[in-house]
């Protein structure tokens, strides 16, 4: 396995008697079926992407073989080649990239700054202002079209950027984060600096900050995954094109594609990759922080 | 950033500290204003103007909010039976994810929680499909359903079946449009209940073992019980995310055929967007945003509940 040994203890958390179970033989049968059934399954998760991996390598002409077979004659990267040369595939990417990098920062830094005022700032209302934030879990956004796109109408700023941007910024989950977060750093840690009369921005940029680096990097990915993968919203607003996100692009495409399954699919996973390298990248990170949001809600 | 780098003053009193750290509520609300602004723009905002719009005949093309309507909107909601149709598809596509979003979870996670090695795979290939864009599903799944030259066509076909035009026959269309969902979204709930099964102390099952429980009476008795609060959790987050299905429909079905499959947020759209009547289309959203709310008020019910028993 490639797992590392301190990941391993991660993952163990408290499991460390595992192997020492008193394991009666009827137990390690029961744990093997478990096992193989699990393998089982997992492997037909894998299937529906393997399948669009397999299509997106043969030549147009192999696609519709009945019955289907995934064995490929002749593999082939046209379709991909194809796909790129059409020209807004990278276009897209870049959009998407721009839009999802603006909106985790800006996440980041609105979120921390907010969460170290509820944590902090003893002041009157911020018990109020944090039922506010709380209430704003409960509102669907996608309800919400209808007036957003008339304010963004009413100022013009419809098929742009900004429009896709701005709404996707305050995100109440990242507050709690980092608030749950900052509720945890010791106040010790800035008694010190408020003696040499330190100012809040000087304790919360140089002293909070740098210790949350697990609550930053949860936020960060969490909200450049959800703006990447955002739809309905990018759909409504982005008209043209050149400006198009990745997501509102290929769907676009199959009408583009009618039956040329194979550039359908290279468009699919040439869709797919970049989320799939942030998860790999980052897939401790990823579940530790839904375990973490979720559980302590 | 500030002077951070200059020698503190000599003043090593802390009232002078004190001084310098200002009037805490300006403070606070200097730290929460970017939130704030963008928080009120963009959220609390357009909350508001919907519910107000929802009172008048506003119309998408012309400017302002129209003439006056009270209740007429939410009357004509009530009595258009497109909108009851697009609630049904709503719930009904709720009624078919839920259940094996939440048991199929749990039931991963508890066999996982079995396995010795390889916990990285079952993670990757669960959750993988989590990380997708709907576009991407969609244009997957559609060609696994394609009829005659799909993958699905295909399996079916040689247990002998006669496949159904998956997403072309109302009857089929809908369930489906699920299974594609199950298979997208599962991943999630199966971390939390991953990281909930984390949260059981092992003593306990060795304890249960040499009393002699078998394997199956500590996963009825032990594990499923503690994993109480994960599964409200779960099933909670699980029907408001479903109410809220747009994506994967308008992709794959586009709400038909024949608007079998068309659920509540695409009918906001077309009343908003094709005909324009958006006063109405915002007496629609906060319909669904009531539902919502109903079922978070439950879940709050419920947790709190759990709280005291526990």
């Amino acid at each position: 396995m490639t797992t590392t040994l301190t990941e391993r203890n991660q993952n163990r958390g408290t499991r460390s008697g595992n192997e020492l179970t008193t394991a009666s033989g009827r137990e390690r049968v029961f744990n093997r079926v478990c096992v193989g059934v699990l393998v089982a399954f997992s492997l037909l998760w894998l299937v529906p992407l393997l399948w669009a991996l397999d299509t997106s390598l043969k030549p147009e002409g192999e696609t519709t073989k009945v019955p289907v077979t995934w064995l490929i004659d002749s593999p082939t990267l046209a379709a991909y080649a194809k796909v790129l040369d059409a020209g807004n595939v990278l276009q897209w990417y870049a959009n998407s990239f721009i839009i999802s990098i603006l909106v985790a920062a800006l996440s980041v830094v609105t979120a921390s700054m907010a969460a170290f005022a509820l944590s902090r700032i003893r002041f009157r209302g911020s018990n109020a202002v944090f039922w506010v934030i709380l209430a704003g879990i409960m509102i669907p956004g996608q309800a919400l079209i209808v007036p957003l796109f008339r304010e963004f109408a009413a100022v013009g700023m419809i098929d742009t950027y900004w429009a896709v941007i701005l709404p996707q910024i305050a995100a109440p989950v990242a507050v709690f984060v980092f608030k749950q977060f900052f509720d945890g750093i010791p106040r010790e840690l800035e008694e010190a600096a408020l003696v040499d009369g330190a100012s809040r921005f000087h304790i919360f940029s140089r002293i909070f900050l740098p210790l949350s680096r697990p609550a930053i990097s949860a936020v960060s990915i969490f909200t450049f995954v959800w703006s990447w993968n955002n739809f309905l919203w990018p759909l409504l607003v982005l008209t043209s094109t050149p400006l198009m996100t990745l997501p509102v692009g290929l769907a676009t495409v199959s009408s583009a594609y009618g039956i040329q399954y194979a550039s359908i699919m290279a468009s699919a996973i040439l869709g797919a990759l970049p989320l799939l390298v942030v998860f790999l990248l980052f897939q401790r990170r990823i579940v530790e922080g839904i375990a973490g949001t979720g559980l302590k809600g | 950033m500030g002077t951070s780098t200059v020698a503190p003053e000599t003043t090593a009193n802390s009232g002078a500290g004190q001084r310098r750290q200002g009037r805490p509520v300006l403070a606070g609300l200097a730290f929460l204003a970017p939130f704030l602004l963008l928080y009120t723009l963009f959220l609390i905002g357009p909350s508001v103007y919907g519910l107000v719009m929802s009172f008048f005949n506003t119309s998408l093309v012309k400017g302002g909010l129209g003439s006056f309507a009270g209740l007429s909107n939410y009357a004509a909601a009530f009595g258009d039976p497109q909108f009851w149709s697009s609630l049904w598809h709503t719930a009904w596509f709720t009624i078919l994810t839920t259940p094996p979003l939440v048991i199929l979870a749990l039931v991963f996670a508890l066999l996982a929680d079995r396995a010795k090695k390889g916990r990285w795979f079952f993670r990757l290939a669960f959750f993988a499909p989590y990380v997708l864009p709907s576009a991407v599903v969609a244009l997957i799944w559609n060609w696994v359903y394609t009829p005659d030259l799909g993958l699905l066509a295909d399996v079916v076909t040689r247990l002998g079946l006669t496949p159904p035009v998956w997403l072309g026959d109302p009857n089929w269309a809908m369930i489906s449009v699920a299974l594609t969902t199950v298979w997208w979204t599962l991943g999630f709930n199966f971390v939390l209940y991953l990281a909930g099964l984390q949260d059981i102390p092992r003593e306990l099952y060795e304890a249960a073992s040499i009393d002699g429980a078998t394997p199956w009476q500590q996963i009825t008795r032990i594990t499923v019980p503690l994993l109480g609060r994960t599964t409200t959790l779960v099933a909670v987050l699980q029907v408001i995310a479903s109410l809220k299905v747009f994506d994967q429909i308008y992709l794959m079905t586009s709400g038909g055929p024949d608007f079998a499959t068309r659920p509540t947020i695409q009918y906001i759209y077309d009343v908003g967007f094709t005909d324009y009547r958006v006063g109405y289309g915002s007496a629609v959203s906060m319909l669904l945003f009531a539902v919502i709310l109903v079922v978070s008020l439950v879940w709050f019910a419920l947790v709190r509940r759990q709280e005291r028993d526990a």
